[in-house]
């Protein structure tokens, strides 16, 4: 043991070399494996884009048009990777810039390292140029985050950074280096973290956690299943599908859980939330064991907690201790990563199908089919739904595509009717709900995975939050297919308007530009679609296209998306109409 | 049904580390929450940190910050107890005329009654030390306010728990790991 510590020092005083702390950062970089990073440069952070400029045929700098695309591209980088994803920007302006991004990271546990740059160490504090509280202000929303004043500390830093960043329950690690601390030359060496004492990653699972869980699943007339993100963070997806497929149980999704298995899946039973299906959220309230699988019951998935799935044992698989009994009452807490959790639990579960109590799930999606799907799908009227567009896509993807969505309605129709056939394929802002992420994080799902389709689904309102990255596409040759459903408005907050408002539409209404020509002016094949005659070709020649392409579908103005459960109501209590 | 709030310690083990205190004030401001006092110190284990916060909420609140206390990366652990799992004091200073030591001479009986010490005494004031409860500072405070106090500035309560708190063998496991 201890001869091999002396071997392991040796060899990394053998491997140590005096650079600055810029090429450090890039070489820390290169060691974790980052082969692409997204950011803008600025005064205090020049010293390491000088290094990038040397190292740019080992790591490709992506220059996004404003500092919240590169985190937003870094998260969908990330999302369809499972790797981490990494923004880079400069201090004051370029590092507040970044901070929706990050918040976005923390509350859907993205991996992300952001670098900012800062005014030399001897200003701090001085209100000097550009110079911003960026650790004090990012606290609040990165899972760690750490100011680097001496060079010396740059690869111990940089190690712990991507460790926590990716371990355990994943999220955003932002670390701020001083200027002087860029240019200061020190001897390098890097070694990956392995540990950081104070922070356990991963809870141990208690077997008799296990057992009790097995115990209630295996006992249980009528069970369900909400799963989350996490099944697809914990890489568990086999373990999943193995085990309710095994004990039959009905399984609903959150809109970060989706695709975790196949959209056809026979145990597929549709989203839980606010615009989920009707099936899952009525039967939330009817079920007597509720099994929730890696996700944190967010208000957005509960409705009113009060009146949620009271008559049901709870069973909570959970890798974050903090989440178990914060919203909901567990009876059984299952800690641990979801791959381990559900591989253990398995042995102990008995073969079941509860075919009857399925079929439950079945009658009441055909109410929900003949009273909202079918009108979204196959719409009779001649607006143009967003529902039929997302048939299209699923026509020509074949459930192969990623669909990258931004917020509002049409996220909503993404999520309920995308298909999905591979994992990590529905990339959206859940928890912060970011208007403006569509856009950006296509572009990093697209650069993460060349191979795959993806679309970016926006509404009309989100896409001009962050409308610039199309600079971005432009530039990079992206191959993102972007479609902008626009009725004209801010539609969600419209139809609350509608619904809880009395109709004043404050605020609302948009006057638009125009979107293909505006696509033009970045050199992206762009169509307009009006009607329905034109849809499906249009979709067609989209998915086709080698290359990036804009294509926008003018819907109905004033659709509203159903199902949905009002503001403190019941998940039971959901409206159809 | 809402549970009562009332007064909880918390013991907090940390590593000593810049912008620690930031983060975990966040999430009692979050959530809307009044810290009643707070101190942070070194601990029984070398190069740990222990923070004594005190505050008044519902013990279901107090779990769920606990719990997002020692998500926090550099937080080692964090217990939290009622007034009577603990052992505690605060300690306040007082500033006062020196002429009052000889002008009224009970003062020196409120001293030594409240087992209060002088700390110093030159010609212009003296400096009374008292450590306790907050209660028994308090009506010190009461008692020496009628003659009229210069300064006066009270700690944030420390604490130790009846219970072994068992960081150290936690730490050793965390190396074994």
């Amino acid at each position: 043991m201890e001869t091999n510590t002396i071997k392991q020092t040796q060899e990394t005083l053998q491997k140590t070399e005096r650079i600055s702390g810029s090429e450090a950062i890039v070489r820390c970089l290169l060691a974790e494996g980052v082969s692409t990073l997204y950011g803008y440069p600025g005064g205090a952070i020049m010293p390491v884009y000088d290094e990038l400029y040397k190292y740019q045929d080992q790591i490709h700098h992506v220059l996004t048009r404003h500092e919240q695309g590169a985190t937003h591209a870094a998260q969908g980088y990330a999302r369809i990777s499972g790797e981490v994803g990494v923004a880079i920007a400069t201090s004051g302006p370029g590092a507040t810039n970044l901070i929706t991004g990050i918040a976005d990271a923390q509350i859907d546990s993205t991996p992300m390292v952001c670098i900012t740059g800062q005014v030399a160490s001897h200003l701090l504090g001085s209100d000097a140029f550009q110079e911003t509280d960026i650790v004090g202000i990012s606290t609040p929303v990165t899972k760690w985050n750490h100011q680097i004043t001496k060079a010396s500390e740059i690869p111990e830093v940089m190690a712990k950074a991507f460790y926590i960043a990716k371990s355990g329950r994943p999220g955003p690690v932002l670390i701020d280096i001083t200027k002087d601390a860029q240019f200061e030359e020190f001897d390098f060496s890097y070694e990956k973290c392995k540990g950081v004492r104070s922070y356990k990653a991963v809870p141990e699972t208690d077997e008799n956690s296990l057992k009790a869980a097995a115990k209630l699943i295996n006992a249980a007339k009528k069970p369900m299943v909400v799963w989350g993100q996490g099944v697809i963070l914990g890489k568990a997806e086999a373990e999943f599908k193995a085990f309710i497929e095994k004990a039959g149980i009905p399984s609903a999704w959150t809109i970060l859980g989706v695709s975790a298995i196949p959209t056809a899946h026979p145990l597929n039973v549709g989203m839980v939330g606010m615009h989920g299906n009707y099936a899952p959220n009525v039967l939330t309230n009817e079920c007597d064991v509720l099994i929730a699988i890696g996700m944190r019951f967010d208000d957005r998935v509960t409705g009113n907690l009060a009146t949620y799935a009271k008559q049901a044992k709870v069973i909570h698989f959970e890798i974050d201790p903090a989440e178990v009994d914060k919203n909901v009452k567990t009876d059984v807490a299952v800690l641990g990563d979801a791959k381990a959790s559900l591989a253990g639990i398995l042995p102990y579960i008995r073969k079941k199908s509860h075919s009857i109590w399925r079929r439950a799930f079945d009658d009441l999606y055909a109410i929900e089919y003949e009273k909202v799907i079918k009108n979204d799908l196959h719409p009779t009227k001649e607006g143009l739904t967003m529902g039929e567009v997302m048939k299209e896509i699923n026509i020509q993807s074949k459930g192969e595509a990623a669909i990258v969505s931004d917020v509002g309605q049409h996220q909503m129709i993404a999520c309920r009717y995308a298909n999905f056939n591979q994992t990590k394929s529905n990339i959206t802002s859940g928890g912060l709900g970011t208007m403006g992420f569509g856009l950006p994080a296509a572009i990093g799902a697209k650069m993460a995975a060349p191979e795959r389709e993806v679309v970016c689904v926006c509404g009309d309102g989100g896409y001009q939050m962050t409308i610039q990255e199309l600079g971005t596409i432009f530039q990079q040759k992206a191959a993102v297919k972007i479609v902008v459903l626009n009725n004209d408005f801010l539609g969600m907050v419209r139809q609350w308007q509608q619904l809880f408002f009395d109709k004043r539409y404050a605020s609302t209404e948009m006057t638009n530009p125009d979107f293909v020509a505006i696509a033009k002016g970045y050199h992206l094949n762009a169509r307009r679609v009006t009607k329905r005659e034109e849809l499906a070709e249009a979709v067609q020649e989209m998915m086709e296209s080698k290359e990036a392409y804009f294509l926008e579908v003018c819907v109905e103005k004033e659709d509203n998306v159903f199902p949905m459960i009002p503001t403190g109501a019941s998940v039971s209590d959901i409206r159809l109409s | 049904m809402e549970q009562e709030s009332k007064q909880f310690t918390v013991s907090v083990y940390t590593e000593n580390n810049i912008g620690l205190l930031n983060r975990i004030s966040a999430i009692f401001q979050r959530r809307h929450i009044n810290i009643e006092s707070i101190n942070s110190s070194v601990s029984e284990i070398e190069n740990v940190s222990k923070w004594t916060i005190v505050v008044n909420l519902t013990e279901e609140q107090m779990k769920k910050i606990i719990g997002q206390i020692e998500k926090q990366v550099e937080v080692i652990k964090a217990y939290y107890h009622t007034e009577e799992e603990i052992i505690y004091q605060e300690s306040s200073i007082f500033k006062m005329k020196s002429d009052l030591l000889f002008d009224e001479r009970q003062i020196q009986n409120i001293i030594k009654d409240s087992n209060a010490r002088i700390v110093t005494v030159n010609k212009q004031f003296f400096v009374i030390e008292k450590s306790g409860r907050k209660e028994e500072i308090e009506l010190l405070y009461r008692e020496l306010s009628f003659f009229g106090i210069m300064q006066f500035t009270r700690s944030g309560r420390i604490a130790v728990s009846k219970e072994e708190m068992k960081i150290s063998k936690m730490l050793e496991e965390a190396f074994n790991h």
